[in-house]
């Protein structure tokens, strides 16, 4: 009965602990690996401008559905301007008023993003577009086009594909030609295609936006073509009519709409440079997390002050420590002086290193041992005897530090932080079990105090672990659950398997 | 290793991780615990049972009557002090007679002549909770010194052996007597190097012995043969260590015992953790007794007919004598 408490206690606690932990990994990006990286591409768009007389209201699209990327964070520079954003046809738009501005501006508009699979076009399905009214003569060329593309074509993709490879032939026929006598740019270029588009009712629209790399100065807007085919976008390249989108091509903004409006003021420019960064992972999941409004990063290690980070870094490996313990005490078998001491020696070892800590802690114990020895003659009480032991220890460090430091070895003076009580408890402890017990018995319990010791401290200093731990602190309800099983383990212990040798049958 | 672990089961063998989780927490109530590791009450509560154990002589409570210990001891010549929340006979000194040329110094078992000063130490000592379980501060016991029976004259060194008997839920489980060595410097603690000497529940009759986890057949000091001894008064023993359990209300229990020249088995303490190495001694495992008992267990028997069930059930085949 009891046994099966335990059993839904700790599947309680390890679905618990390990669905926040998946959460945070899959949902909210936290990285399972410490010091990862992403790349952040910060995007700036200026707008330049000489201002009017009077007031001035600066409209700039900006990304509003970037398939692909996510967006960190936005925000506008722009001193005296009044500054809020609006979605309109094209996506969103940024809009800055002022009531009078003197000689020429630039407001800035800056957003970081970074790249994310699971970001899909969440569009609307578009309706189907109005047949355009197009004056004679064009009328006909666009029918004439669009009528043999469909002869030619099974399907809205390759209905676009085969228009654009007619429209961008190199030797275009008459109808082409007069189609693309007013196109300029490669934004009217498109504009042109889904007006063609329209006639033969696929919803399409032309978007803007950057293949980001690197860092680019001045960056050049590509115009790229988006066609409905019922069920999703498909991208075309406008020139070539392949289906494709270019590498990291982050959308900018949609629609025939203009890039900027400046009411009020006159010789408008707009420059775009990007700047790759690379970020860590962790800062990055925040910020998104924040944004989604989960309360799980209200309660991330990483929003404390830096000093207490550092502290619960080596708090949370304790209970790696005592899991080590467990499994060395319980499975295994090994004796060692009281319960958590070894862990709490590993503990000290961060400070100094293991080969040095071992070597100081052999040393201290070892020195100690003899001092108690001779204390024992003095027939010293239980806590002056004990105190005796520490003050003996302490000046044993203050002796070796001073040693080390004077043969130049630097790694003895972090001895200072070695936890001398623990020290001094090690040696009563060792000094009354060689009297009662015997020097083997004494041996063997330091040996394997030290042994568990080193084992804990390799656990504990494993830095992916540490991360781990740290970034998924809900881990240490796995951590709890094994401990708790390891409770009711009622089986042998690897030692006992020799030390029973002699009934096992068979 | 999976196969010597099975192996193991099969034999029988309780592990520690199995005594703890399964035995000890769930037949030993922490509060009961107090009877047997104050060893004042065990002997308070053995005695209003009417069970035998050694007289005792004086009780120092605290470090201001250590003092008193002169007092206590003039006009013994014999005595042992133990802590009364001692473990594993750690602590323990027999003072076996006086110096002859002054009479406060004291001989001890191994033939050492310490002055009063040192026992005043090692009392100091005690009281301070040297030898505690908790570390806190104790009371140290001052005795009447068993003066063992010559059964075991051949095969102890120095020291008293005693026999230990593990009661589950009141019936005797299984039995070991201890003997002292040169090694254990004459504790009947296999801790220390004692030989452990199985004994048959049927017969009362010594099997081999175990000495380091290592079967024996001779005494590492007399050379002489530890099988095949028989235990005087085992009834006796046997239900003396059944009752055992109606004193502490413990239901996995040690009980030693000590046979005296004079008056006969007497218990000298309970415990509340035995250990395992019985088992080796015995060369049985206890699991598979344990098993036995709670299929024959009756809640009403009394302990003299729990001890006779334990002879007749645990009893060993001739064949393997």
């Amino acid at each position: 009965m009891k046994q099966r408490y335990v059993y839904v206690l700790a599947a309680l606690l390890a679905v618990i602990g390990l669905s926040v932990f998946a959460y945070k990994w899959q949902v909210l990006g936290f990285p399972l690996g410490e010091d990862q990286e992403r790349p952040v591409w910060t995007i700036e768009a200026d707008v330049s401008f000489a201002s009017g007389p009077g007031s001035i209201t600066a409209q700039l699209q900006i990304p509003a559905l970037t398939p692909g990327f996510r967006i960190l964070n936005e925000h506008s520079v722009s001193r005296g301007y009044g500054f809020g954003t609006d979605y309109g046809d094209g996506g969103r738009v940024a809009k800055w008023t002022i009531r009078r501005a003197d000689g020429d501006q630039t407001i800035y508009y800056r957003v970081s993003v970074y790249e994310d699979d699971t970001v899909d076009e969440s569009d609307t399905i578009p309706p189907f577009p109005p047949v355009p009214v197009i004056n004679e003569p064009l009328k006909t060329a666009v029918d004439v086009l669009v009528e043999d593309a469909r002869d030619h074509s099974a399907d809205t993709a390759s209905f676009t594909a085969e228009l654009l490879r007619r429209v961008s032939d190199p030797f275009p026929d008459a109808h082409v030609e007069l189609l693309l006598s007013g196109v300029s740019t490669d934004a009217e270029f498109v504009g042109a295609i889904t007006t063609m588009l329209a006639t033969a009712r696929i919803p399409s629209r032309v978007i803007h936006g950057f293949p980001l790399s690197g860092r680019q100065r001045s960056a050049r807007l590509v115009s790229w073509l988006e066609v409905h085919d019922g069920d999703q976008w498909l991208y075309f390249n406008p020139a070539t009519g392949e289906q494709v989108l270019p590498d990291r091509y982050f959308v900018w903004w949609r629609g025939n709409e203009a890039l900027v409006d400046v009411a009020g003021g006159s010789n408008v420019e707009v420059g775009f440079a990007i700047q790759e960064n690379h970020l860590d992972a962790v800062a990055i999941a925040e910020t998104q997390a924040a944004q989604l409004g989960a309360s799980a990063v209200d309660f991330s290690l990483y929003s404390l002050p830096i000093q207490t980070q550092a502290v619960y870094g080596v708090l949370l490996m304790i209970p790696i420590g005592a899991l080590v313990m467990v499994i060395m005490r319980n499975f295994v078998g090994i004796d060692a002086f009281g319960t958590f001491m070894p862990v709490l020696i590993a503990l000290a070892f961060r400070e100094t290193k293991l080969i040095w800590g071992v070597i100081l802690f052999t040393l201290l114990v070892v020195l100690g041992l003899s001092i108690r020895f001779l204390l024992e003659r003095l027939r010293l009480l239980l806590v002056p005897r004990l105190s005796a032991v520490l003050i003996v220890v302490v000046m044993l460090m203050l002796f070796i530090s001073l040693t080390s430091h004077r043969l130049g070895l630097e790694t003895g003076l972090s001895v200072a932080l070695f936890p001398m009580v623990i020290i001094a408890m090690t040696i009563e402890r060792m000094s009354v079990v060689w009297e009662e017990r015997g020097a083997a018995d004494a041996i063997r319990a330091g040996l394997g105090s030290l042994f568990v010791a080193v084992a804990a401290y390799i656990f504990m200093g494993m830095a992916w672990l540490e991360h781990l731990v740290f970034t998924f602190p809900e881990l240490l309800l796995v951590v709890l659950a094994l401990v708790v099983l390891a409770g009711r383990y009622t089986g042998y212990r690897l030692t006992e398997l020799r030390r029973f040798k002699a009934l096992r049958r068979g | 290793m999976p196969g010597a672990a099975a192996r193991l089961r099969d034999s029988g063998v309780l592990g520690l991780n199995e005594r703890n989780a399964n035995f000890i927490m769930r037949l030993n109530p922490r509060r009961h615990y107090p009877r047997v590791d104050d060893k004042v009450l065990t002997k308070e509560l053995a005695l209003e049972a009417g069970m035998a154990v050694p007289d005792l002589y004086g009780v120092i409570a605290n470090q201001g009557e250590v003092r008193t210990f002169p007092a206590i001891v003039e006009n013994l010549e014999s005595f042992v002090i133990k802590p009364a929340q001692g473990s594993g006979g750690d602590g323990i000194l027999v003072v076996t007679g006086r110096s002859e040329r002054k009479r406060d110094c004291f001989r001890l078992s191994s033939g050492v002549i310490v002055s009063e000063g040192e026992i005043l130490y090692h009392l100091s000592n005690i009281v301070g909770g040297q030898y505690s379980l908790s570390g806190n501060p104790d009371k140290a016991l001052i005795e009447y010194c068993v003066h063992f029976d010559p059964v075991f004259a051949d095969v102890s060194y120095q020291g008293v052996p005693d026999i230990r008997v593990v009661v589950y839920r009141g019936y005797p489980a299984m039995a070991m007597v201890r003997l002292p060595t040169r090694a254990s410097d004459g504790k009947a603690n296999l801790h220390q190097g004692a030989v452990g000497a199985g004994i048959d529940m049927g017969t009362g009759l010594t099997m081999n012995g175990v000495l380091d986890d290592e079967v024996v057949d001779e005494h590492p000091d007399t050379g002489a043969l530890v099988a095949g001894l028989e235990i005087p008064h085992w009834d006796f023993i046997l239900e003396s260590s059944a009752k055992g359990y109606e004193v502490t209300e413990l239901g996995y229990l040690g009980v030693d015992m000590v046979i005296d020249r004079d008056r006969g088995p007497l218990i000298l303490e309970m415990n509340a953790r035995p250990g395992l190495n019985i088992q080796i001694a015995n060369c049985a495992g206890l699991r598979s007794r344990v098993a036995r008992i709670d299929e024959i267990y009756n809640a009403s028997a009394k302990p003299a007919e729990r001890a006779a069930i334990a002879r007749r059930e645990f009893q060993l085949e001739r064949g393997m004598q």
